[in-house]
């Protein structure tokens, strides 16, 4: 078995390198990606989004309907987690190994989290905030909000991080930044716009087109890094618990 | 002999995410624990990513944000040629989203398959469901 899948992965990697042969060389500026539409989000990004950062104005004004989709999946993600972990308990159980006991608490690791999660959660914030003029952006820093509960946890014990962050805002929590994003889609549509126009907001606001760009990007990043917070930590509680969220690693 | 090498080097980053993908494919292919093989499915997603992300890149460039955005950036003149590709990137992105939410699903569902299996060998789980 193991030769077989060994000599398939040899067939499969000779038949993409001379399909590579045929791609354009590394950094060349003749490279067919870096054409056509690419030119035009470079060139006219400011004139038409006041966004510096590239990556940010394509991804939440250019694209911002896949975005928010990407969001509807990483919402089905966790929730997939929840019904298969949490809903389906209860049958005979088979695992060998009984689960670890927990101990207590190290003290170096309690006072090192304890200090780092408030300024990470800052951290956090300012990368949401600062996306648009240096990188990061609403999933960048809703995975570090996420992660910081995750240390409290990893530090203490689920219990002490469900003691500040209860069950079900978390639930609650990961609806809210999908609720966001497509409410502000839907305004736009009911300020007599096309979904996800955000410059419907610019009569409503009284600043111009451009900037309502830049105000709808930001809102719709917040919601975004909402809903990334809450799964990152749903997805590790359910996962580090078996479903049970009484015990953690 | 000279102008192979300068072949080869010209395109070392497709090579480079080649042999990280097949490495990815054999894990998945050939390991009978399913831990290793989602491990596997995550190296090549990893392997993915760097191919695109490697496909923006232009010589000489910067990283894709404006210099000098702020305030009244309306009258700059921007060259293209003097900014990375952001489009790789802003697909990428959305890459590494999905390729978490794939991995946290499959995790689960590992759990759920040693809970009424008892192993996450796949030869085993084989047995026990045939008994």
């Amino acid at each position: 078995m193991k030769t077989i899948a060994f000599l398939l992965t040899i067939a499969v990697g000779i038949l993409l390198l001379m399909a590579s042969l045929d791609l354009p060389n590394w950094g060349s500026p003749e490279s067919p990606a870096s054409k056509h539409l690419s030119t035009h989000y470079i060139e006219k990004s400011i004139e038409e989004t006041s966004v510096p950062n590239l990556v940010t104005s394509v991804l939440a004004d250019y694209r911002g309907y896949d975005t928010m989709f990407e969001t509807v999946v990483i919402f089905c993600a966790g929730i997939t987690v929840l019904i298969v972990l949490r809903f389906t308990h209860g049958e005979k159980d088979k695992s060998t190994k009984p689960r670890p006991s927990r101990q207590d608490g190290d003290i170096i690791l309690q006072t090192a989290a304890r200090l780092l999660v408030p300024v990470m959660q800052l951290f956090a914030l300012y990368v949401i905030a600062h996306g648009h003029h240096s990188p990061g952006g609403g999933f960048q820093g809703g995975v570090i909000l996420g992660a910081s509960f995750i240390l409290l946890a990893i530090s203490y014990d689920l219990k002490a991080v469900f003691k500040r962050f209860k069950k079900n805002s978390v639930l609650v929590l990961c609806s809210t930044g999908v609720l966001i994003y497509v409410g502000i889609g839907f305004t736009c549509l009911l300020l007599g716009r096309n979904f996800l126009a955000y410059a419907a907001w610019a009569r409503f606001l009284g600043i111009t087109e451009v900037e309502a760009h830049s105000r709808g990007m930001l809102g719709v990043e917040i919601g975004v890094a909402i809903t990334v917070m809450a799964i990152m930590f749903s997805l590790y509680a359910d996962i580090a618990s078996g479903g049970d969220l009484d015990e953690g690693l | 002999m000279n102008e192979f090498i300068a072949f080869i080097i010209a395109k070392y980053n497709y090579w480079a995410a080649l042999i990280l993908m097949l490495i990815g494919l054999y894990g998945m292919l050939s390991k009978n624990n399913l831990l290793k093989k989602v491990i596997g499915m995550s190296i090549f997603q990893s392997a993915i990513i760097l191919f695109y992300l490697s496909t923006g890149v232009k010589k000489g460039a910067t990283i894709p944000i404006i210099e000098h955005g702020h305030g009244s950036a309306e009258h700059m003149v921007i060259n293209a040629a003097h900014y990375a590709n952001p489009l790789p990137h802003v697909l990428m992105l959305t890459a590494i989203v999905v390729g978490v939410g794939t991995l946290g699903v499959a995790l689960a569902v590992i759990q759920k398959i040693y809970q009424t299996h008892g192993t996450i060998e796949e030869d085993e789980i084989l047995e026990s469901i045939e008994r």
